[in-house]
């Protein structure tokens, strides 16, 4: 098992894997930028280097200044979290190279994944339903372009091959729209992702977001850890995340869920990693897959009892999995509300001091956050400043116990999302269960239009 | 909070094996950590209470002997190993009361196995060096003092 451990990350997830190491007798070294000295985790942490001023890419996303500070700190393994640097397989290779061990997969399967044409074309030869569309690059013709969409018929939605995550991404309703709609998509891939390649994908409708989580481990031993349910979106970013998902038929879940781990081992993965489907019509479509932890990894550990930082650590020190696939069952149900500082309506970052904090409790919550009393959220980064998980042995019992938890729960001199939250805990729609990925939005434009 | 109380606060801290103390008094609240080269306190007062204390002030004790010297500090532009010759055995870059120029070069900074020469930023003397040869920095900590 690893000695010490380089958390190259901040915010709730440098908390959360700073938990997972003390809780193994691994020493944490917390890197951070300048902006975020007065971090909790970076105070709690074994040792901790600055590796650069607030700006991310001269911090954060600094491939040479976070293995420098590996290298000083005697580190020997890098968990990169999510975001930032967690799926740039440069990044892993370097840190590879350099001598440590990148706690996630190897670096091609990342570059691999990370390209969703190539990701798609793998998930088909595994047998993993995909979403139908252009099977592979759009071709520089407007006219062989037109004949493809018309193939797969209006709406589509134009995809950056090197985007994913919600973005580099536009729908086009009509043959008309269709030739700037691809131009503007590659301009933007251009410039966000240095790959202008664009693909086109039937653009469903109304479906849920349904998301499988995956645990592998470096000798061919893989498991899924049942679904997810993040329809609850706006500007596909998710903010409320389910586990199990609602009203879906068990034995097409578990037969997507065998085909992931199938795919898993013929691309020889590790780690953990999560297949991301729509289902719409009783039926699965994949569309992309990611190579890291997620942000709603709670949910899953509250339903399976399974901690999956842990995990990821274990498998990343050579581990075998002691867990066989029939030990993993989904009890109970589990809720996540992203809390991020941000106008709940008009979505405007907010930034600045936490003159009051209180954190709520109780049975079933769990707060995982980096924010205490008196902590600035600094303006640099994401607006995401904790995630409030509510378990129960129903929905039902879930959705009452986020209720009080919110309720209970204060954050003063910066603005939440949590009034929209409790809008939605109060939904009729939402206690129903099943909403799609446009529903958020389309109750966000509701109250717009009424206040 | 007055003073004599504030003193006797960061003698407890000092003297003890305490590394962080806050009190809180009404609307005042003080905190003080030490550090491992001395102890700094901070005082908070909010602007509405009218009392003697000023609105805010933050008073830094160093242990006597360890005073930060006054001028201008080179910082460290990187992540690394700080070096104080070109190669093990050569003599040193700079010494302290060496005078300097703007772009001489005052130490190696080793990040990744390349060896970055910092230069100087300013013209001057050499007050002090504050970092050992061989031990590890991060972006911003101080280097030098060049008065």
């Amino acid at each position: 098992m690893f000695e010490k451990i380089l958390i190259a990350n901040r915010g709730e997830i440098a908390l959360r894997i700073q938990r997972a190491c003390r809780e193994m007798g691994i020493k944490t070294v917390a890197v951070h930028s300048e902006a975020d000295t007065e971090a909790k985790y970076v105070k709690l942490s074994d040792e901790s280097v600055c590796i650069g001023p607030a700006p991310s890419d001269q911090s954060y996303l600094n491939i040479p200044a976070i293995i420098s500070a590996a290298e000083v700190t005697d580190s020997e393994a890098i968990h990169p979290g999510y975001g930032f640097l967690a799926e740039n397989a440069d990044f892993a290779e370097r840190v590879e190279k350099s001598g440590f061990v990148f706690i996630g997969p190897r670096p091609e399967t990342i570059r691999l994944m990370g390209d969703k044409i190539n990701a798609k074309n793998a998930m088909k030869k595994a047998g993993v339903p995909c979403v139908p569309g252009s099977d592979g690059a759009l071709p520089e013709s407007p006219e062989e372009v037109k004949g493809i969409i018309r193939a797969i018929g209006y709406p589509v939605i134009i995809k950056a091959s090197s985007g994913g995550g919600g973005r580099g991404m536009r729908v086009v309703h009509t043959e008309a729209a269709l030739s700037n709609a691809v131009i503007m998509t590659r301009n933007e891939a251009q410039v966000a992702f240095g790959n202008p390649m664009v693909y086109a994908e039937k653009f469903m409708e109304n479906p849920r977001h349904i998301e499988f989580q995956v645990l592998v481990d470096e000798h061919r031993n893989a498991i899924y850890l049942g679904e997810r349910d993040c329809s609850i979106q706006r500007r596909n970013q998710k903010i409320l995340e389910e586990a199990p998902a609602t009203g879906l038929p068990t034995r097409l879940c578990d037969k997507i869920g065998s085909r992931c781990v199938d795919a898993c081992r013929r691309i020889g993965y590790r780690g953990v990693g999560t297949f991301e489907f729509l289902f719409e019509k009783k039926e699965f479509y994949f569309i992309e897959m990611n190579t890291r932890l997620q942000v709603e990894h709670p949910i899953t550990e509250a339903v399976t009892g399974i901690d999956l930082v842990q995990q990821q650590i274990r498998v990343a020190a050579g581990e075998k999995l002691h867990i066989r696939q029939r030990d993993i069952v989904q009890k109970g149900h589990a809720i996540e509300c992203r809390i991020n500082a941000e106008d709940p309506y008009n979505l405007i970052p907010s930034a600045g001091r936490i003159t009051q904090y209180h954190a709520p409790g109780g049975p079933g919550i769990r707060v995982d956050s980096h924010v205490y009393h008196n902590y600035v959220v600094p303006p640099h980064y994401d607006s995401l400043i904790g995630k409030v998980i509510a378990y129960g042995d129903s929905r039902d019992q879930a959705i009452a116990r986020m209720r009080i938890a919110l309720s209970e729960m204060v954050v003063e001199g910066i603005m939440t999302n949590i009034p929209l939250h409790l809008d939605l805990l109060y939904d009729a729609a939402f206690l129903r269960g099943g909403t799609s990925i446009h529903y958020l939005e389309q109750m966000l434009a509701q109250h717009n239009k009424q206040g | 909070m007055d003073l004599r109380k504030l003193k006797k606060l960061i003698d407890l801290v000092e003297e003890s094996s305490i590394t962080e103390l806050e009190i809180t008094e009404g609307e005042e609240r003080v905190r003080i950590s030490k550090s491992g080269v001395g102890t700094q306190s901070h005082v908070a007062v909010p602007p509405s209470v009218a009392s003697a204390a000023p609105a805010s002030a933050t008073i830094a004790t160093t242990e006597a002997g360890e005073r930060s010297p006054e001028g201008h500090v080179v910082k460290s532009p990187m992540v690394g190993t700080f070096y104080r010759a070109s190669t093990p055995g050569s003599d040193p870059f700079v010494e302290v009361g060496q005078t300097v120029k703007v772009g001489d070069t005052l130490c190696i900074i080793e990040a990744m196995k390349l060896l970055n020469e910092i230069e100087s930023d300013k013209d001057g003397t050499i007050k002090a060096i504050l970092i050992e040869n061989g031990q590890p920095v991060e972006y911003g900590e101080s280097l030098f003092v060049i008065e």
